[in-house]
């Protein structure tokens, strides 16, 4: 890497007032031909590209964003990483990326602010205990930390939650992954894009796919607001809009768009050194670094592509929020705001390729996706590059909503929505 | 966040009704005789549109009636709105 980042590039450079940085990625205008384009600049897309060049060498590659860089879903989540499902496919699947994220600012030269702070889950009634518990023991037969909780010891773990028997959900104990926590979700897509960049790979940005050109069952090229690009692998990662393009090549996916809220308070001194989730409540918190409350809200029940959402979802949430943790009651929210998040039937993503040869989906992460964004990138490029997918993808396909092999998620991961 | 008039009872607030979804897909009359991909088709696949789309709802906490709609997914402008049985009044 040409320009690499260290303690003492940082003192050279504040000798000279921080006013000779380079820029960390190039602004190309897009070539006639590459060997494969990745549709959509957020940090699955980047870190698709990123790892097609590292390990496949495939480095004559574009991402195309119709906006830019990590300005979608990758800029409006609430930042958790955590790996504690319960089925297997999707323990492999969030653990390669859990292991992936804790070697990730060494591997990009980027401090990306991994936190492993854990993440919490709540159970409020005797079936969230029996549920919760039954994950925990999953979870260690496949290699992942996950311990039980009794209400002393989440009090004890998080001293401001309420832990009284009379709140309308009491707390009856919770599940904790130590090496679960946050990152930094901006420095994720500007260290992979920084990262690929760096390799060959043109990030072009203010570029939006306007079509998919098929020769019959196979792909010859994107037409976008920049003029028509010829290739012969094109991968999918738009997120929320995963279905408009799909309509483009015109075939169907088992998606519906919908708009997830969040909510950041006003900055206070550190008050919450964890991740708490609630399932039950549906409420989650943690603390940024820089002191707002971060909340995670839950999902319109209708299609809507504004980046909005209703104001009874986020009334909702504050409620159970207020009722676990009533030392926030005077608090400001300061900002709110809906990412648009494609949910599979079954509440799991797809990393597929499809009938048309060429054309790759990576698609519905619903309402949990920034967790896997390194293992996602890392097993949607080897899915391009080899034409098939990683064992640890290959259950995610898209062909398992014909063949009914769901990987039911639904309920059974840490947060429902 | 909007309101809905519901053919029934009048205009209330989106929060009294459950979204039911993309619009006039049809049971099959002969279940038995379906293959894989078309249980695939009817039960998953979406068109899932950004724009004009057809939709089923109901007034969970009013009349508890289901009926159509034609909403615009990209500013959630409600264009009619037509009960079950009705063809949608425009494309």
């Amino acid at each position: 890497m040409k320009n690499k980042y260290s303690i003492f590039s940082l003192i050279k450079n504040a000798f000279t007032d921080h006013e000779n940085w380079q820029r960390a990625w190039r602004d190309p205008l897009p070539k006639k031909e590459y060997d494969a384009v990745i549709v959509g600049g957020g940090g699955h897309g980047l870190a698709t590209a990123f790892y097609l060049a590292k390990k496949h060498n495939m480095k004559n590659i574009a991402v195309v964003e119709k906006s830019w860089i990590g300005g979608g879903n990758t800029g409006r989540n609430t930042t958790i990483i955590r790996s504690n499902y319960l089925w297997d496919a999707s323990a492999g699947l969030y653990d390669h990326a859990l292991k992936i994220w804790e070697g990730l600012s060494q591997e990009l030269n980027y401090n990306v602010m991994f936190s492993q702070r854990g993440v919490m889950n709540l159970a409020h009634n005797l079936q969230d205990v029996r549920d919760l518990k039954r994950r925990t023991h999953a979870n260690r037969l496949n290699g992942i930390d996950a311990v039980w909780l009794n209400t002393q010891e989440v009090k004890k773990f998080c001293p401001i939650i309420n832990t009284s028997p009379d709140i309308r959900y009491p707390v009856l104990g919770g599940t904790l992954q130590r090496r679960a926590g946050t990152a930094r979700h901006d420095a994720v897509a500007w260290g992979y894009a920084r990262g690929a960049d760096a390799m060959g790979v043109d990030i072009i940005q203010n570029c939006e796919v306007k079509g998919i050109k098929r020769n019959g069952d196979s792909v010859e090229g994107v037409e976008t607001t920049k003029g028509f690009i010829k290739t012969k692998k094109i991968g999918v990662v738009a997120a929320g809009h995963s279905s408009v393009i799909a309509n483009m090549a015109d075939i169907k996916l088992p998606l519906e768009s919908k708009p997830l809220q969040a909510l950041v308070s006003e900055p206070v001194k550190p008050i919450i050194d964890t991740v708490v989730m609630s399932n039950a409540v549906h409420a989650y918190v943690s603390q940024s670094d820089k002191g707002e409350l971060v909340i995670g809200a839950g999902t319109d029940s209708y299609v809507s592509y504004t980046q909005r959402g209703s104001h009874d979802v986020v009334e909702g949430t504050l409620k159970a929020i207020l009722e676990l943790y009533p030392i926030f009651s005077r608090m400001k929210m300061l900002r709110q705001w809906g990412g648009i998040v494609d949910i599979c039937p079954d509440a799991s993503p797809i990393i597929s390729k499809t009938h048309i040869k060429g054309l790759y989906f990576n698609c519905g992460w619903g309402t949990g996706g920034f967790k896997a964004t390194p293992g996602s990138g890392d097993l949607f490029a080897h899915t391009i590059a080899n034409d098939e997918p990683h064992k640890l993808n290959a259950d995610f396909n898209i062909n398992r909503f014909v063949s009914g092999d769901l990987v039911d998620e639904h309920g059974a991961a840490a947060v429902a929505h | 966040m909007f309101l809905i008039n519901c053919p029934y009872c009048g205009e209330r607030d989106q929060s009294e009704f459950t979204a039911g979804g993309e619009a006039h897909i049809v049971r099959p009359k002969q279940p038995t005789e379906l293959s894989d991909d078309q249980w695939a088709e009817f039960l998953f696949m979406r068109k899932n549109i950004k724009g004009v789309q057809l939709e089923r709802w109901n007034h969970a906490h009013g009349c508890r009636k289901w009926f159509n709609m034609v909403r615009d997914t990209s500013n959630d402008k409600i264009h009619a709105v037509y009960k079950m049985g009705e063809k949608p009044p425009i494309k």
